[in-house]
Order: structure tokens, then C-alpha cells, then sequence
């Protein structure tokens, strides 16, 4: 990682805008500077395959097999006291190594440790369950399917959890869009009022700041406008930008559009 | 006393009010909307404050009933997720004619901040809607008026049977 400067001068940002940069990085400790981390990871190793193990930020990190992932929670629970599943879910990298990294976050109160197990899985590779070994896995599972269409084999009730049963998708993928693709854009109208509804209906306004200048009804188009309801053509005559009151008050005189200059090159 | 007191000179001399029956209808419809609670989000909260004792909607006339088929309005608070949209079509269905419809705050309205993928972008997507409500949340003074608002138009509408059915399509 590279030395630390001050960016809070805006003006001189091209100067220290550093090409190269290399996004800090959460450092990495051996697991030999613990020794419960150093006995459990011991334990580990007599058993299954470890690819990486390290401390950051007092917890221990190991990447295990995908395969293995029942066994090494079995395991942790029963032998090593971390008796709590807290966490889990998955990351997506399908488009870094076409995989997902999933993740188990474990704390034992003995110990009063915090370990987190990783693997990962091809894309439409199942894992398997954990939900024999700690109940909060069940919920965990069937959000992890909802958001990434990740299954779990012998999970009792892999059903999405937070999006309707009948979704297409899923969400949290890094290619899932975020205002949603077409089946989430209509869901609501098609399963209301059925397709035929679309076109009467129209597509969702995302831009909630949006005016449109050929709507009469609902907005006043500022220095063109005309009365309600009129139907427009594009060709609505100028009005000069002033308030209604005649005459009024002085500084409505002094900023009187015909009397002052106005600018239009922007860049001037 | 004094003020229950029958003034016979007035009005010809009978202690009668000559009106029309959409007025006498419309006074009573104007004078007890009752509103079907429908908090969906942080809205919902200004709602509820808007319902208890420090702005009192009872003495509108408005009384938070949990049952759409006791209802006349129904006030949208919050956050509309496209999961929950065929329920507000159902609800919305089960209230009986005449209804109106409340959207408060910018959720309700367009989606407001939540520009993403579960959000209904306006329940106006789903059932007609009368009033918009701006803020985030609106105060309760804002649903208040609201409400005034609503009182207003119905004062306004005609009263017989044969009013237009409101649906969305
Ligand atoms: S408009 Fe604001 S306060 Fe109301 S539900 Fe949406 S986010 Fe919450």
C-alpha cells in the first residue's frame, strides 16, 4: 500500500490523482500470532484440504474446499466450540473468475473467537446445506437462492425468501441491473391487470424529476406557459419570464427580463 | 340557552333548513372518512401521529379502521414493494364505493428515493389515486390538510348512485 496523502485540496487532485493506486488492502496477520486460531487451524488441517488461512482484524479466515463445507462446520461446532452461525451468504465474482465465494461467519462464546469459513463454487454448482447444523442457515440459504440463485442441496425449503415466488432473477447479481430488467419493470402490471395493461398503463417514470414539456396538465413549462389542458405541438409561444403582479415591487422592476443582460454562453 | 333558542322569523318562520340531498349526503360522507390504516413504511408513523392525541383526526371525523370493507379512504403510507402490490389492489377492491385514495409521501407518490428493482414507482401504477401528499415523511399537519383537502372534494362531487365507478382501467 502506498503512503497516505491529504486529498482535501479539490484543486490540486490531478496532481495527486495517483494512476497506479492499488485500493488499500485490510492487513493480513499470520495465524501462528494466535494460538487458539493456531490450534483450531492445527485441527483443520489434520481433517480437510486448507487453501489459505490468516487473521485479519482478529478474525480468522480459512478457504476450504466447497465440498467439505458440512464436514468442516460439523466439525467446528461439535470439536471447536463455535456453536453459533451468524452469517452467511455469498459474493459475487462471475466476473473476475466465474465463481462464487461463499462464506460462513462462525463465533464460539467459549472461545469468544470469530472465525469465517470460505469456499468457492462454479456458477450453477450447488452447495450443500447447513441448516442440520445451525437453524439460522435456513433462512440464510433461501436468501442466498432469492439473491443469487445459489441452491443448497437437502435444504428443506429452498423458496425465495424476500422476493415474490414468482420472480424472475436475482437480484444481488452484479449484472442484475438495479432499476430491474423488463419482467421487474411490468411484475406489478402484468400480474394486476395482465399484459394488455401495458400499453395503458406505460412504463414506470424513473426520473421522479422529470418534466415533461408536452404535459399540460401536470406541469408548466417555466417561460412557455399556456393554459391547462392545452395540447401542445412544440411550438408554444415565449412568455416573458416576470411575476404576474404589474408593476410591483422594486426588485421585480429591477430584474425585469427586457432590462437586464443575459447570458447564454455558459462558458463565458 | 340562548343558543338552542328557534329563531321563528327566520326561514318563513318554520325551524326547518332547506338544502339539497348531495349536500346533506356529502355533509355526512365529508364528516366521517374513515380511513383504512395502511402504514407501509416510515410514513406510516407520521400517520399513526397524525391518528393519536396531539393532532387528533377524530374530531374530522376520521377514525383509523383495520378493515377495508368499513373504509372510505385509503391512506397509503410508505414504501409500496412490488411484492405487496397485488394485496393493495385486493384491499383497494374490497372497499366499498364511494372511496378515495390518500398517497402520502414521495413513496407512495413516485418511488421517491427507492429507484430500484422491488419498488412500485407510484401506486397510481395500481389504483386511482386522489390525493398526493409531498414530503418525506409529510408532516402530519401536511396529511391533515390532506384530509381537509378530501373533505373538500367530496363536498364538492355529486351524491346520487350514479357516479362514475373509479378504477384504473
Ligand atoms: S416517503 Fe420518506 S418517510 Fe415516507 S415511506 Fe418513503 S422514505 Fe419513508
Amino acid at each position: 500500500m502506498r503512503t497516505y496523502k491529504p486529498k482535501d485540496n479539490v484543486q490540486a487532485k490531478p496532481y495527486y490523482t495517483d494512476r497506479f493506486y492499488v485500493s488499500p488492502q485490510v492487513p493480513k496477520q499470520d495465524v501462528s500470532s494466535d494460538e487458539v486460531f493456531a490450534s483450531d487451524l492445527t485441527v483443520l488441517k489434520e481433517n480437510f484440504t486448507i487453501h489459505d488461512a490468516y487473521i485479519q482484524i482478529g478474525q480468522m479466515v480459512v478457504y476450504i474446499n466447497a465440498s467439505d463445507n458440512y464436514k468442516v462446520l460439523k466439525l467446528l461446532r461439535d470439536k471447536l466450540d463455535y456453536t453459533q452461525l451468524s452469517e452467511m451468504s455469498a459474493i459475487d465474482w462471475l466476473a473476475k473468475q466465474n465463481q462464487f465465494e461463499i462464506f460462513y461467519q462462525l463465533l464460539s462464546m467459549e472461545k469468544r473467537k470469530r472465525i469465517r469459513i470460505k469456499c468457492f463454487i462454479d456458477k450453477d454448482e450447488a452447495i450443500n446445506s447447513v441448516e442440520k447444523l445451525f437453524r439460522s442457515a435456513d433462512w440464510s440459504e433461501r436468501e442466498m437462492y432469492d439473491m443469487f440463485g445459489i441452491k443448497a442441496n437437502n435444504h428443506p425449503f429452498l423458496k425465495r425468501i424476500l422476493m415474490p415466488y414468482d420472480w424472475e432473477g436475482y437480484p444481488l447479481l452484479k449484472t442484475y441491473p438495479l432499476e430491474g430488467d423488463e419482467f421487474a419493470a411490468w411484475y406489478e402490471v402484468d400480474k394486476i391487470y395482465g399484459k394488455e395493461a401495458r400499453e395503458i398503463i406505460g412504463p414506470e417514470i424513473r426520473d421522479t424529476a422529470r418534466v415533461d414539456r408536452y404535459d399540460s396538465e401536470r406541469f408548466a413549462r417555466l417561460g412557455h406557459e399556456v393554459p391547462k389542458g392545452t395540447k401542445i405541438t412544440g411550438n408554444e409561444q415565449k412568455q416573458p419570464l416576470a411575476y404576474q403582479e404589474e408593476g410591483g415591487v422594486f426588485m421585480i422592476d429591477k430584474f425585469d427580463e427586457n432590462k437586464s443582460i443575459i447570458i447564454t454562453d455558459r462558458d463565458r | 340557552m340562548a343558543q338552542h333558542k328557534v329563531n321563528y322569523s327566520q326561514d318563513g318562520g318554520l325551524p326547518v333548513a332547506l338544502t339539497t340531498i348531495d349536500k346533506v349526503v356529502n355533509w355526512g360522507r365529508s364528516n366521517s372518512v374513515w380511513a383504512l390504516t395502511y402504514g407501509l413504511a416510515c410514513c406510516g408513523i407520521e400517520m399513526m401521529a397524525s391518528g393519536a392525541s396531539r393532532f387528533d383526526f377524530d374530531r374530522y371525523g376520521t377514525i383509523f379502521r383495520a378493515s377495508p370493507r368499513q373504509s372510505d379512504v385509503m391512506i397509503v403510507a410508505g414504501t409500496l414493494t412490488k411484492k405487496h402490490a397485488e394485496f393493495i389492489k385486493r384491499l383497494y377492491d374490497q372497499m366499498a364505493e364511494p372511496r378515495w385514495v390518500i398517497s402520502m409521501g414521495s413513496c407512495a407518490n413516485t418511488g421517491g428515493m427507492f429507484n430500484t428493482y422491488s419498488t412500485v414507482q407510484g401506486v397510481d401504477r395500481i389504483i386511482p389515486v386522489d390525493l398526493y401528499l409531498p414530503g418525506c415523511a409529510p408532516r402530519p399537519e401536511t396529511l391533515q390538510y390532506g384530509v381537509m383537502l378530501l373533505q373538500k372534494k367530496i363536498r364538492a362531487q355529486k351524491a346520487d348512485k350514479s357516479q362514475v365507478k373509479k378504477r384504473l382501467i
